[in-house]
């Protein structure tokens, strides 16, 4: 188990601020946040690199925090991956293994045994400049498992390789996580979050703002920011409140659009959640049994993946995913008035 | 084209009068020059206080250049000045500050003659006033080595379980080699034709320069052009072959695998 305890930096512009999240053994964390959420920092701070202003880190109650960099337990994969360029693949994996004087004959066979485990064997007498991004990885990772790490640091490791590579090396590091190795994971990458991670923290602006279950995270975004991240563009920040004229309890937009949904609290502020693919669209006022019924103006058409999310501005943006075939036979166009209804029953309420 | 020309010019400034001194001098007097006892062991006696100047300075000016081109300390820039001054100030006036530190009368020079070392006229002496003239530039591009080293490959090190001094060995000073070995032809290269310090300091046993010097002002012109084209040419030489083995480095090697 490692903790990290309270842990924060201040730099000139950037602060980290009393990170404290538990890793037990086995896990596989990816910390998501933004480029400037501190999330590398963090990193390099468990890593040793950096020391912090305050706060501690632990390892099975052991305390590490003034521990130096050589002999902390931690082996990182750096963004950059940081191969020694005048080493050999061989030379590099050896260099931790030359560092604990192992023998020459125990480094050679430790060395097979990686190279074999990341397919790497036949790349052991080149040198770091002359390797594709997908080799430099694996041996980067070689070389930082060679030190057998209790916990596997990885700065980025998926940002600077192409689509084909960075699906072999998820399947390298699902194989490790498998085989009981606890890794952290930073990215900026939502869909790294979601095809690697047992367990998920959302950093922004120096703060951890949600940590958990990589499912329960998901699930619940805590943060527009975390919304934007899971894919959602209906994240509308709401107050709950009795309508004065029918005395229902809705949520009130910060436009003072009232919304009905299905809910046990009654008072308090939070989220509310419409799913893109729950809100339909028509050119006339229609009677279903959507409880919601909203009218405004297309702002915008954008290509999604899954056919046109149509932007309608009725109060607040609203966000609506429809086919191509759809908008052709309503022959939908920027500037025209639509109808937009939703179900109560689709939308989810998150408390802040 | 006009930038050619100039250029051209000043090429044929720095080569015009270094052709005429090999024009100048005829083979029977270059090779009397060579056959010369005084001229040898002169060029022998410069040729190694040099060498074994900039081995010994090599060990405190390397860690000095790794402190500079990492760490960032109060007066930094004031220690970097101190590093330039000796190429700004007149040698002569170097030998002669230099002087002051290491003669008879001085602290220094009291101390080393009580254990029987006499710096004035010595080995050790000229070997001091070489490095005093010679050692920016080994710092200098040593620095400049050091720097261009990614902090990243040092922090990676230490993070495989390397102690600092095995960084500094395994990954800092490898990865830095091109520059520091160039720095070291610079300042032996620079210690070989010092005259105006070292003279101060000892005019005996005359190393090369003092010798051309000795030479020009008691016979003239015509018997210190052989003595100065031999030794520039046993420092072209040394220039040229140092250079060649200082680009040997495994950068090279690594490169001919991309």
């Amino acid at each position: 188990m490692i903790k990290i305890e309270n842990i924060s930096k201040r730099f000139d512009s950037f602060e980290l601020n009393k990170i404290t999240l538990e890793i037990p053994e086995g896990e596989y964390v990816v910390l998501l946040g933004d480029s400037g959420s501190g999330k590398s920092v963090l990193l390099e701070i468990i890593a040793g690199l950096i020391k912090p202003d305050q706060g501690s880190i632990f390892l099975n109650d052991q305390d590490l925090t003034d521990e130096p960099i050589r002999s902390r337990p931690f082996g990182m994969v750096f963004q950059d991956l940081a191969l020694f360029p005048h080493l050999s693949v061989y030379e590099n994996i050896a260099y931790p293994l030359k560092t604990r004087h192992l023998s020459k004959s125990d480094i050679s066979i430790k060395i097979r045994e990686l190279s074999e485990k990341l397919e790497i064997t036949h790349i052991l007498d080149r040198y770091p400049p002359s390797l594709s991004g997908g080799e430099r990885q694996r041996v980067a990772l070689a070389r930082t498992l060679a030190i057998e790490p209790a916990c596997l640091l990885l700065d980025e490791p998926l940002a600077s390789v192409d689509a084909r590579i960075r699906k072999e090396i998820k399947s390298v590091l699902r194989k490790l996580h498998h085989s009981g190795q606890t890794i952290i994971h930073v990215t900026h990458d939502y869909q790294e979050a979601v095809s690697l991670a047992s367990r998920i923290g959302i950093l922004e602006n120096g703060k951890l703002i949600q940590y958990g279950p990589a499912l329960e995270v998901l699930r619940n975004p805590v943060s527009p920011f975390m919304a934007s991240f899971t894919g959602i563009r209906n994240f509308i920040p709401v107050t709950l409140g009795k309508d004065p004229v029918d005395g229902h309890l809705k949520a009130w937009t910060e436009q003072k659009i009232p919304l009905i949904f299905q809910t046990e609290k009654d008072h308090g502020k939070g989220y509310l959640i419409i799913p893109e693919d729950a809100v339909f669209l028509s050119t006339m006022p229609v009677l279903t049994s959507a409880a919601n019924q909203l009218k405004g103006i297309i702002t915008d058409i954008i290509p999604a993946i899954h056919g046109l999310e149509v932007v309608v501005d009725v109060g607040f943006p609203l966000h609506a995913l429809l086919t191509a075939d759809s908008i052709h036979r309503l022959s939908l166009k920027q500037g025209d008035t639509v109808h937009a209804s939703f179900k109560a029953t689709a939308l989810r309420f998150i408390r802040k | 084209m006009v930038f050619a020309v100039l250029g051209g010019l000043v090429l044929l400034f720095i080569l015009a009068p270094l052709a005429g001194i090999f024009l100048k001098t005829t083979p029977v007097q270059f090779f009397e020059t060579v056959q010369d006892t005084a001229v040898t062991g002169s060029i022998l006696l410069t040729l190694l206080v040099s060498l074994c100047t900039t081995v010994f300075f090599a060990f405190g000016a390397i860690p000095l250049a790794y402190l500079l081109a990492r760490r960032s300390f109060k007066g930094k820039s004031l220690v970097q000045s101190l590093i330039d001054l000796p190429i700004v100030i007149p040698h002569s006036a170097a030998g002669i500050a230099l002087l002051g530190l290491v003669s008879r009368d001085s602290l220094l020079g009291k101390a080393a003659s009580s254990i029987g070392i006499d710096f004035v006229g010595h080995p050790l002496g000229i070997g001091l006033a070489m490095a005093f003239v010679s050692l920016p530039f080994l710092i200098q591009s040593a620095r400049n080595g050091f720097e261009q080293v990614p902090v990243r490959l040092e922090k990676a090190a230490m993070n495989l379980g390397a102690s600092g001094w095995r960084t500094f060995r395994t990954i800092s000073l490898p990865l830095g080699r091109r520059s520091i070995i160039s720095g070291l032809v610079m300042m032996f290269s620079r210690g070989l034709s010092e005259f105006g310090a070292v003279v101060i300091i000892a005019y005996y046993p005359m190393v090369t320069p003092v010798l051309i010097w000795d030479r020009f002002n008691a016979f003239g012109l015509k018997y210190a052009r052989p003595v100065a084209a031999v030794f520039i040419l046993i420092c072209l030489i040394f220039f040229v072959v140092l250079r060649v083995l200082a680009n040997k480095t495994p950068d090279d090697q690594n490169r001919k695998h991309i």
